[in-house]
């Protein structure tokens, strides 16, 4: 096995494309669940409300990137009041059932053959980013870089947006969670009765998390969209979900460095159980494994971590180990 | 005997020289059982008001009912003149009608301080767009900060300012949400509930407290089981058994009221239980 290798590709994934998609959603995720205790089981659909709104906007609308975005944007809020003026008056759990639901009808609803004109259908879209492309400032050709970080042109500028997006998230987090309207979102999720008491209008204050953290979920499904140059019902599904889970609970729930590393984290991670257990299947110590059966029992290794990191370390890398020794 | 507090009898619904609060054939069923059945009642402006009765006497639905917290079945009352029926509590909360709950609310997870900035109310920064913009609320916040800082002196938790609300002990949330309530500078302040769970040394340092509240001129409602603490501190009374309203007045007099003695000990309290024939019925073992 070339170690080396193997560590160059682990360290790259970490900021490819795909854990970008999959922090943003997971930042979305740490306001919705972190910060206002809202359990949110459909960021995929967010995401993919996000996505299929850009793609649509572009090819059935013609309107310019940046338009596109911002009416992806508009979609997911008009989704996130869809799932929340019914459900947010409700107890926390009825949401979780409702975006677990809502994300499949989303889903099923993207491959049905009746709008398949607009949507694609089962296939999907694709041939939507020439523009986004033609944005690209860097020119040269072949791979340029540093150490493990040497990609293509295309490679860098899809890497460059999707962090850039990454950094304006989390500012935007930060300004938010350090002000008294952060502060009336953490008293949400400790008790809403006396949130309600104190004369704050709680609803409100949760179908505002629940646009905000959406629309972060959108903006990671845009990025990973741009990043496939195809976009299908099949992207969605809710194992999506709970990646984005694992990425906000491997970095601590109630932060905003967390989803940001959790995602790095969990990338190398799966890079490197990857490499190695390939390799191990390829000098022959590994004989009850095939090569393809690698990808799937690396999964079940992060799912043991998982496990293991909330029975032993339930605030994540990051999280406040003090807020998590109270019951009260 | 003459009263200050209500005009004419003191009797179950008797108007009141100053009501802040007027309730009118308020209420609530659940299911067959009906919890709340109050005909009229007025809160008294500006004195401590206790609402006493045994367990299951509607007194907390009551409570629920007026802020908001519950929809009764019928019924409409106004505080100030407002009519209230209806309106979520958020909004019965802003115009001055504050609650504590029986099952202490403190915020866990947020410090004390945090937990008492909360209380206030007109935060610029609680609003979506100005919160990001830090000089937008920064004056108002150091405001609020210094308003909490001083009540949370007065209530002797100033030590625990930046503590988890979590790591209080029992008594110690019970003055934190008392004073989370004033942040807001109520006009009428509802406390369902305030001694339970509490030590009696702390027992006595909330009795001050709430004597406080009436001296600084704010209208004072709570719900109690003691009837010692209840003679202490309040000037009006109302006594509530199965969702009626039985009985009203000056603590003394109350406490002599025979309504009352039943509601609390039954009616039958001073027959011989060793007189009356128990029947057990046995379940049939299969």
């Amino acid at each position: 096995m070339d170690w080396l290798n193997i560590l160059n590709l682990a360290v790259s994934e970490m900021i490819n494309p795909i854990s970008a998609s999959f922090i943003l959603c997971a930042l979305g995720l740490s306001v919705h669940f972190g910060y206002t205790g809202l359990l949110n089981f459909g960021q995929a659909a967010f995401a993919g409300v996000g996505a299929y709104a850009m793609v649509i906007g572009i090819l059935t609308f013609h309107l310019p990137i940046l338009l596109a975005l911002l009416f992806a944007l508009a979609c997911s809020a008009v989704f996130a009041l869809i799932l929340g003026i019914p459900t947010l008056r409700l107890r926390a759990d009825y949401l979780a059932i409702v975006t677990i639901a809502s994300a499949e009808v989303f889903r099923y609803f993207m491959t049905t053959i009746g709008f398949s004109s607009v949507t694609g259908g089962a296939s999907g879209l694709s041939q939507f980013g020439d523009e986004f492309w033609a944005l690209n400032p860097f020119t040269f050709s072949g791979k340029v870089g540093f150490g493990p970080f040497e990609y293509s042109a295309r490679d860098w500028f899809i890497r460059i947006v999707a962090w850039l997006l990454i950094a304006v998230s989390a500012v935007f987090i930060w300004l938010l969670m350090r002000s008294p309207w952060g502060r009336v979102l953490k008293s949400i999720r400790e008790d809403e009765d006396a949130v309600r008491s104190l004369g704050k209008n709680v609803f409100a204050y949760k179908l505002q998390s629940l646009i905000i953290g959406g629309g972060l979920g959108s903006l990671g499904g845009m990025v990973l969209v741009m990043n496939f140059s195809t976009v299908a019902p099949q992207n969605w599904v809710t194992t999506f979900t709970f990646q984005i889970w694992t990425v906000l609970l491997l970095g601590g729930a109630a932060t905003i460095l967390g989803p940001i590393v959790g995602g790095m984290v969990l990338f190398l991670l799966l890079s490197l159980t990857q490499s190695i257990m390939s390799g191990l299947v390829h000098l022959g110590w590994l004989p009850f494994l095939s090569d393809p059966q690698v990808g799937q029992i690396r999964f079940l290794l992060i799912g043991l971590a998982l496990m293991l990191l909330v029975i032993f370390r339930p605030q994540g890398i990051f999280g406040n180990k003090k807020e998590l020794q109270f019951n009260g | 005997m003459a009263n200050e507090i209500a005009i004419g009898q003191a009797e179950p619904g008797c108007k009141k020289v100053d009501p802040i609060l007027i309730a009118d054939n308020v209420t609530r069923q659940f299911g067959g059982l009906t919890a709340v059945n109050v005909d009229h009642l007025e809160i008294p402006r500006g004195q401590i008001t206790a609402l006493i009765g045994p367990n299951g006497a509607g007194k907390t639905t009551l409570f629920n009912l007026l802020t908001g917290f519950d929809k009764p079945n019928t019924g409409s009352w106004t505080f100030q003149g407002k009519n209230l029926a209806g309106m979520p509590s958020y909004k019965v909360a802003r115009l001055g009608m504050i609650r504590t709950f029986q099952l202490t609310k403190a915020l866990s997870l947020l410090t004390v301080i945090e937990n008492m900035r909360l209380g206030a109310q007109d935060n610029p920064g609680e609003r979506f767009l100005v919160s990001l913009f830090k000089p937008l609320w920064r004056v108002q916040e150091a405001k609020i900060t210094a308003n909490a800082e001083s009540l949370l002196e007065r209530f002797k938790l100033d030590a625990k300012r930046d503590d988890y609300a979590a790591s209080l002990s029992g008594g110690q949330r019970k003055l934190l949400e008392m004073a989370r309530a004033l942040m807001s500078q109520p006009k009428l302040v509802m406390l369902d509930e305030p001694m339970a769970g509490v030590n009696p040394a702390l027992t006595q340092s909330l009795l001050e407290h709430i004597k406080d509240l009436k001296t600084n001129g704010t209208t004072v409602l709570f719900v109690e089981h003691d009837m010692h603490m209840v003679r202490h501190i309040s000037d009006w009374v109302i006594v509530m058994a199965e969702g009626k309203v039985v009985a009203e007045g000056p603590p003394a007099e109350v406490m002599k009221n025979p309504a009352v003695i039943d509601a609390y000990l039954g009616a039958h309290h001073d027959t011989d239980l060793g007189t009356m024939q128990i029947k057990v019925v046995k379940e049939d073992k299969k």
